[in-house]
């Protein structure tokens, strides 16, 4: 409910209605917390400051992960979206994923109804102007129009707008996103404190309009139909599906751009720093894959009724001629009207270091932070570490344990482990490369998984838990029929030849039949003879199941395995306050940031950035079970 | 290891074994090594004082008399065995003085040190790595010239160079195909599949020869262990004798002249070779030659080289060939059998076709003129050291933790292999790849699990 004047107490309070705060809001409110989102604008809530799609590679993993924990950016793309597609399907299962285009002003209007008619939680249109702080406690806030109100809890989802700079090429304004002004004040408060500041950029590609683009030259994109929703709550997607477009740059279009990399403030900066991540910008894919002719570029309406076409795969920050001229080189823009250039952001973030892996700060209990402020770019990113710290403000309200995902869990886990572990100088993207358990970690599983976590939370609702069981039910007893029953070659073999697999000579396991390379689960009906089965094996989810469970058996022990070694270390605990000055043997650096970042285990210490392999020996050494 | 809590105090002990010597050596180690030291030491300078890597003349007092008089070796840290202060004082040997002397040390403030401890402190000062340090234990307990110079290697670091090289590609291309799966969207591929396989095969090839090099690498340790068996009167303590170059054994011409084992150790070019001359082999009611057969049995299953003599002058009996075929069936697999024809100064009558073994397995000698027994020498030389070519680029694994290690890593590597060859994608490859890079990096201490290394530290001597 948007309230004009609002209570004095709350249990939590939200700052922020992007991605992150309409997480968090939400979630402490479902978990019985009288919560209040502050943001300046309710119209500007769910707003997708950059293209209006969600998932793609890793980012549909987070997006599953928030659904099967009791989130809700799942559930708005799939009310919302109008094109969808599983990405990488000619590669393994763990690198699946999810996207889909939505509407845009759809979206967020969507995120808005379901922020402002939630139960228990307030909308406040507002701005933090300090919070207050007493004893390393949060207390509350003091908001722009004079309010102080009251909290347990904070989760600050401020984004971009932390002293928001936008550049164009050389050109700078004031802003956190296009057209909307920056917030001032927090950062100053928050490093009164003793918090560390930094500063952060983040591009995005120009906009054009769709009338000015000769779609004859480009490859129509048709979405997959019928789309795999992002929740698991979604039964089917009825909107209207739309195509995107695709077109490519060439070999003019790089050189153009070329032309302009001494003035791109993303890239000048970056280069001595380029490490093996992927960065998005177009000047980067260029400079990194100088031998490649061509790289996608992606046209994405913003919705069904906009005239505007996001260019994807063109993020850039480079001077708007030069933008502009490039464009032209590419088919089917060579008319192109450009409604705006594409522009990098840059913002204050407090890095992540700062924090516990509950996504409280280690300097003031009771303060959570989440999203870009933590130095993240991305929706999906954002609305993980919002659903995290909601569910922890709710949880520290209610005198509850911290909820911890960890690096063999879930994506979320192994983003916020990196956050607090790694330092980095670039906004933080979620990637498939860094999760190292990713084939336990798919986005097919992400309900069983972690489903079962969001109900002792208090996000999942009893049906969806006995839907679970029923589904984990039938996965056993089709792979236990499997792994029971064996086939004749006279049965087996037409099947194999219409496959053109290699023939039986003597019976074998259905289960052997389903390791083949060539072999898909729905291949083996007709060699089911009990109907039961058969009737289990047709429902898409248990056959998804059944045929990576059984296919990849060796591949997901080894895995197992492997989480087995890491979570050995993880269990060996660093006592709290551990003293490192007293450790001679530590390098100078290791021991600077171990007693920073206060690690909780071995494990953990093994991932700090700075700190060496014989740091960690010398640790466990020291510290005995 | 279990005394060890932090390196802040200072350790001392006896470096040089227990009992009678011309010196002995106590080593002290820690921030407070000079401090201890200088209370029982009286020299020109104090050990505080004196700069690194010098030696002082002095003397050990106690109670106002002296103990000893000593040579104190100063080492200032980072620059010495462990990295910390140490002072090394060589006194005379002796139990009574060096015990007085270690007992001074830690009236005045040094703890006893617990075994392996001066090597573990230097293992976590970062002086040596895993590989190293276990070496150290080699070293002291290197027998022969290959033994000493193999762990000398390993403390050098040249299996560690040897794993990080290893580990370093393997993780370069672990992090392509990582890398790629980033891109999946844009199809771009990083990992060239063809240069990958060729990668992994060949990091694998390499892997494999550390594995098969455990064989001469345990050979260089603990040294070779030769039966030598055979018919009554063959020959084999003449034999025996004439390879200690001693009269070890009894000699006669009477059939069943040796009944218990004799065995004997001896190095032969820098390689320990343990010999055992056995009781002749034939069927016998006597109680106690009966005995040694059986004995003989259990060394031949037991060695790494069987020497079947054979008295050539004499023509084969019908029941050799069981006999010989017996001998077969008993030892193992790995171990090599060789043919010796023994009297080839007398007339030969046997055939040694007969036996059915290889040309490189049989020779013929004589114990009265030594005729052929250079030769002998080098075919038994050759049938133990067929891993062990003294190349200086690879690496010999004496260590059973890192054989195994190596072998864990080679069956990833040959899974990942598989799965490249396959053209499965790069988060399958990525698995197996990973593993490898755990088995390899549990070598030298990377990814090794604590209660191995507690288990590596506790197995050295005090002192070290
Ligand atoms: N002519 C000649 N006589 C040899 C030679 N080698 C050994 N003999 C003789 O053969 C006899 C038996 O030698 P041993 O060395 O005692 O034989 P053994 O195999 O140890 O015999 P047992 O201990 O009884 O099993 C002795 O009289 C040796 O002098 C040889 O090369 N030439
Ligand atoms: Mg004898």
């Amino acid at each position: 409910m948007i309230l004009t004047a609002p209570h004095t107490q709350y249990d939590v309070i939200v700052v922020g209605g992007g991605h992150a705060g309409i997480e968090a809001s939400l979630a402490s409110s479902r978990m019985a917390c009288s919560t209040l989102l502050v943001s300046l604008n309710a119209g500007a809530i769910g707003r997708m400051s950059c293209n209006p799609a969600i998932g793609g590679t890793a980012k549909g993993h987070l997006v599953r992960e928030i659904d099967a924990l009791g989130g809700e950016m799942g559930k708005i793309a799939d009310a919302t979206g109008i094109q969808f597609r599983m990405l990488n399907t000619s590669k393994g299962p763990a690198v699946w994923s999810p996207r889909c285009q939505s509407d845009r002003e759809w979206y967020a209007r969507e995120a808005q109804r379901r922020t402002c008619t939630a139960d228990g939680l307030d909308v406040l249109e507002d701005s933090v102007a300090r919070l207050i702080i007493e004893d390393g406690t949060v207390r509350g806030i003091v908001t722009d129009l004079g309010h102080s109100i009251f909290c347990t809890s904070l989760v600050l989802c401020a984004g971009t707008f932390l002293n928001g700079l936008m550049h164009t090429g050389e050109k700078q304004r004031k802003g956190g996103r296009f057209g909307e002004a920056p917030s001032r004040g927090l950062t100053e408060c928050l490093t009164g404190h003793g918090f560390i500041a930094g500063r952060l950029k983040t591009g995005t590609p120009p906009r054009v309009t769709l009338s000015s683009i000769d779609l004859d030259k480009t490859e129509a994109q048709a979405s997959d139909d019928p789309p795999v929703p992002f929740s698991y709550q979604t039964e089917a997607i009825t909107n209207r599906l739309i195509p995107m477009y695709l077109t490519y740059t060439n070999l003019h279009t790089h050189s153009i751009l070329r032309k302009g990399f001494d003035r791109s403030p993303l890239f000048t900066g970056r280069i001595k720093g380029i490490g093996p991540r992927y960065c998005p910008s177009v000047e980067d894919k260029i400079f990194r894959f100088a031998e490649r002719e061509r790289h996608h570029i992606f046209l994405e309406p913003e919705g069904y009724e906009s005239d505007v076409v996001y260019v994807n795969g063109f993020s850039t920050s480079l001077p708007e001629e030069i933008q502009f001229e490039a464009l032209k080189t590419i088919p089917g823009l060579d008319r192109v009207q450009m409604l705006r250039a594409g522009y990098a952001v840059e913002y204050d973030f407090f890095p992540p270091n700062q924090l516990w892996h509950s996504l409280e700060t280690k300097l003031v209990s009771g303060l959570f932070f989440a999203g870009q402020i933590n130095g993240t770019s991305g929706y999906e990113e954002a609305a993980g570490q919002g659903l995290i710290a909601g569910i922890n403000a709710a949880l520290r309200a209610q005198k509850r344990d911290p909820f911890i995902l960890r690096r063999n869990e879930a994506y979320i886990g192994v983003m916020i482990d990196d956050l607090i572990n790694k330092s980095t100088d670039e906004p933080y993207r979620m990637f498939t490369s860094r999760a190292e358990y990713r084939l336990l970690l798919r986005q097919d599983n992400a309900d069983r998984r972690l489903m079962r976590r969001g109900a002792e939370i208090g996000l999942i609702a009893r049906w969806m838990i006995e839907r679970l069981d029923e589904k984990e039910h039938a996965i056993a007893r089709v792979i236990s029929y499997f792994e029971s029953s064996s086939v004749s070659p006279l049965d087996a073999n037409p099947v194999l030849e219409a496959k053109g697999d290699a023939l039986l000579s003597e019976n074998e396991m259905l289960s052997q039949l389903l390791k083949r390379p060539l072999i898909r689960a729905a291949d083996l009906h007709p060699l089911i003879t009990d109907p039961a089965i058969d009737v289990l094996l047709h429902r898409p989810d248990v056959r998804g199941q059944v045929e990576i469970d059984v296919k990849f058996e060796g591949y997901l022990k080894r895995q197992q395995e492997q989480v087995d070694r890491f979570e050995k270390t993880e269990s060996h605990e660093i006592p709290e306050g551990f003293d490192y000055g007293a450790l001679a043997s530590l390098s100078r650096e290791g021991r600077e940031r171990l007693a920073k970042i206060r690690p909780r285990s071995i494990g953990q210490a093994s991932r700090i950035s700075g700190v060496t392999d014989s740091d960690v020996t010398v640790l466990s050494i020291f510290i005995r079970r | 290891m279990t005394t060890l809590r932090d390196n802040a105090d200072t350790i001392a002990a006896c470096a040089t074994p227990a009992g009678e010597g011309g010196i002995a050596v106590l080593r002290v180690s820690g921030p407070r090594a000079f401090a201890i030291t200088d209370i029982s030491f009286r020299g020109t300078v104090t050990a505080a004082r004196a700069s690194s890597h010098t030696l002082h003349f002095g003397t050990i007092v106690r109670a106002g008399e002296a103990v000893d008089t000593v040579v104190v070796s100063v080492f200032r840290a980072p620059h010495s065995y462990t990295g910390e202060d140490v002072a090394e004082i060589s006194c005379h040997g002796g139990f009574f003085v060096s015990q007085t002397i270690l007992a001074l040390l830690l009236e005045s403030g040094a703890r006893l040190a617990a075994p392996g401890e001066f090597t573990l402190r230097a293992f976590l000062n970062g002086k040596m790595d895993l590989s190293q340090a276990e070496a150290v234990n080699d070293l002291i307990h290197a027998k022969t010239e290959k033994a000493h110079r193999t762990s000398l290697q390993q403390l050098e670091g040249k299996l560690s160079r040897y794993v990080r090289t290893l580990r370093q590609e393997l993780l370069d291309l672990c992090s392509l195909f990582e890398l790629e799966l980033d891109f999946s969207e844009e199809e771009i591929t990083l990992a060239d599949r063809d240069a990958s396989a060729r990668t992994i095969a060949r990091i694998r090839g390499t892997v494999d020869d550390a594995v098969a090099s455990y064989a001469g690498g345990k050979l260089v340790r603990e040294g070779a262990t030769v039966v030598l068996a055979g018919k009554p009167n063959a020959g084999k303590s003449s034999l025996l004798n004439i390879l200690l170059n001693e009269n070890r054994a009894i000699v006669s011409h009477i059939p069943g002249t040796t009944r218990d084992s004799i065995e004997e150790s001896i190095s032969l070019n820098g390689l320990l070779f343990t010999f055992i001359d056995t009781a002749g082999l034939r069927d016998t009611v006597d109680e106690i030659e009966l005995e040694g057969v059986r004995r003989t049995q259990q060394h031949v299953a037991a060695a790494d080289v069987v020497v079947v003599l054979i008295d050539a002058s004499v023509p084969p009996e019908a029941e050799d060939a069981l006999l010989y075929k017996k001998i077969e069936e008993t030892v193992s697999g790995h171990t090599v059998l060789l043919y010796v024809l023994n009297k080839s100064d007398k007339h030969v009558v046997f055939d040694a076709d007969t036996t059915g073994t290889s040309p490189t397995r049989r020779c013929t000698i004589s114990c009265k003129t030594h005729e052929g027994i250079a030769a002998f020498k080098d075919m038994l030389y050759a049938a133990v050291l067929p891993a062990y070519d003294g190349d200086a680029q690879s690496v010999t694994v004496t260590n059973i933790r890192h054989k195994q290690s190596f072998e864990l890593a080679g069956a990833s590597l040959r899974r990942a292999l598989d799965a490249v060859e396959a053209g499965s994608s790069g988060d399958f490859v990525a698995v197996d790849l990973r593993d490898a890079l755990d088995h390899l990096g549990t070598i030298i201490g990377i990814t090794t699990p604590d209660d191995i290394l507690n288990n590596i530290f506790s197995k050295f001597c005090i002192g070290k």
